[in-house]
């Protein structure tokens, strides 16, 4: 299982080029389309290259609970259980 | 401001005033006469229909023609009933038991359309204790399914075996009883899904496999069977998922397989219960339809496949960004802006080209397709008059 704070450090990693672009900081809340301005496809993905980086699968059904940082955070530590 | 139930539509109501600019729209062609299986009028002008999926030619053919309209007079215009109830006729089940002869298998379910077989099946085989993994580039129908049933559902890279391979080890145990979704030709850039790496991964993990041949009934394989016959895995093929409304003319869904289970399956999906069964006119011109592929599907290939070398060589001499493959279904790369894209299909339209406009999410990437698909009625001019089209327009699809 990994640390939640683990896999933040990784999201922040993978967003950070995100984050520049839309001239936003990066925290928990920060919303992943709202904030980021991720499209739909680019958002898929960019979960591809989270899913290798923390070698976890994220099964389609659980993206419509995920808005923000946070809430893919604690989807991915869920998964890694 | 008041909160409207349609604010969400606002891209949809944007992407309208674009097209009201033009006098055609994309998503609203209207074909106002038909005039052949390849030409029609559209926007007053004769027109080649080059993005029409009509593969083998045969919604013309006398013989479908015949027996579709004698289905319409004896059985009348539609059941008006479910499967389940009163939709079932006789020529229903001589369907079902023509697909199962012809792929060699011994379950076979004719639905309504397409769309539905998909739906029936990925919402209804897999459970909530199971798996989809199914390739990124999906038909949305595929996408469809899956959001109607309750399986854990994991998209893996297109066409990349090794993804797949990842994604099912993560599975752990589950993936024995997981579902493996692939497509025999994938629908807008017509690559072919690379099916001998992918059930021997499959095979290593125990998982099920479904190939969707909607684009290859017909197209591919010695006797037509779909890309599941031409790679030689047909012992290793849990499900085939087709349609009727490609290479058989009409309109209509199945799915065989090798599992004779299948059909405790069949009362159990919604999408097969609680729609009207097909009409018996198009059930009649689609059992024609299959004997003609079955009987001269060889010499229809060969002329299919002329068309689409023939198409793919000539678009690809402008330098244009295409699939990896020749296929029946061709298409040409634009960039990312809608309006341009809009542009340019507008002016093939104008001179007398029929192509499909794909935009993103529909498109694979973010950019715009040009999407052309050939059938073994079109003639060498037809082709080459398409190719022309494009010609002239080939600075602006380059600069796109």
């Amino acid at each position: 299982m990994k640390q939640y704070q683990e896999i933040l450090d990784a999201l922040y990693e993978v967003l950070k080029p995100f984050a520049s672009e839309a001239n936003q900081r990066l925290n928990e809340e920060t919303q992943l389309v709202a904030d980021l301005d991720i499209d739909s496809v680019r958002l898929l993905e960019l979960l591809m290259e989270i899913e290798d980086h923390l070698d976890i699968s994220i099964p389609l059904n659980r993206l419509p609970d995920i808005n923000t940082v946070r809430d893919l955070a604690v989807s991915l530590q869920e998964l890694s259980e | 401001m008041t909160r409207s139930i349609f604010d969400k539509f606002q891209y949809y109501a944007n992407l309208r005033e674009d097209v009201a600019r033009l006098d055609a729209n994309p998503f609203n062609v209207v074909v106002e006469q038909v005039l052949s299986e390849t030409e029609a009028i559209v926007n007053g002008r004769r027109t080649i229909l080059a993005g029409t999926n009509n593969y083998l030619g045969l919604t013309f053919d006398p013989r479908c023609i015949a027996a579709g309209r004698k289905a319409l007079e004896e059985e009348g215009t539609g059941t008006t009933g479910s499967r389940m109830a009163n939709g079932t006729y006789a020529g229903h089940l001589a369907l079902e038991r023509e697909l199962a002869e012809f792929f060699g298998l011994p379950a076979s379910i004719v639905f309504s359309t397409g769309y539905i077989a998909n739906l029936g099946i990925l919402s209804t085989i897999p459970g909530a204790s199971d798996a989809i993994l199914l390739d990124a580039d999906s038909h949305a129908s595929i996408y469809d399914g899956c959001r109607l049933g309750n399986a854990e559902v994991i998209r893996f890279r297109h066409n990349d075996p090794a993804d797949l391979d990842k994604r099912l080890r993560r599975l752990g145990d589950k993936a024995e009883s997981a579902l493996v979704v692939v497509e025999g030709i994938y629908s807008m850039i017509g690559d072919q899904a690379p099916l001998q790496e992918i059930v021997e991964v499959k095979r290593r993990h125990g998982a099920y496999l479904m190939v969707d041949e909607a684009h290859s009934l017909g197209v591919l394989g010695e006797r037509g069977r779909g890309l599941v016959e031409q790679a030689g895995v047909e012992e290793d093929v849990d499900f085939i998922v087709g349609t009727f409304s490609k290479s058989l003319g009409a309109i209509g869904g199945f799915c065989v397989s090798r599992w004779q289970e299948l059909e405790h399956a069949r009362y159990a999906m919604r999408p097969y219960i609680f729609t009207a069964s097909s009409s018996p006119s198009i059930i009649a011109s689609t059992r024609v339809a299959l004997s003609i592929l079955r009987e001269q599907g060889p010499e229809l290939r060969k002329r299919l496949w002329d068309n689409a070398h023939r198409l793919y060589q000539g678009l690809k001499a402008f330098g244009f960004r295409m699939g990896p493959e020749s296929s029946p279904v061709v298409a040409v790369t634009l960039g990312r802006s809608k309006d341009s894209a809009l542009k340019v299909w507008h002016d093939l339209l104008d001179k007398g080209v029929y192509v499909n406009l794909v935009m993103p999410p529909a498109s694979p990437t973010t950019e715009c397709l040009l999407r052309c698909s050939l059938s073994a009625a079109h003639s060498a001019a037809q082709i080459d008059a398409v190719v022309d089209a494009f010609g002239a327009l080939s600075g602006r699809i380059l600069e796109n």
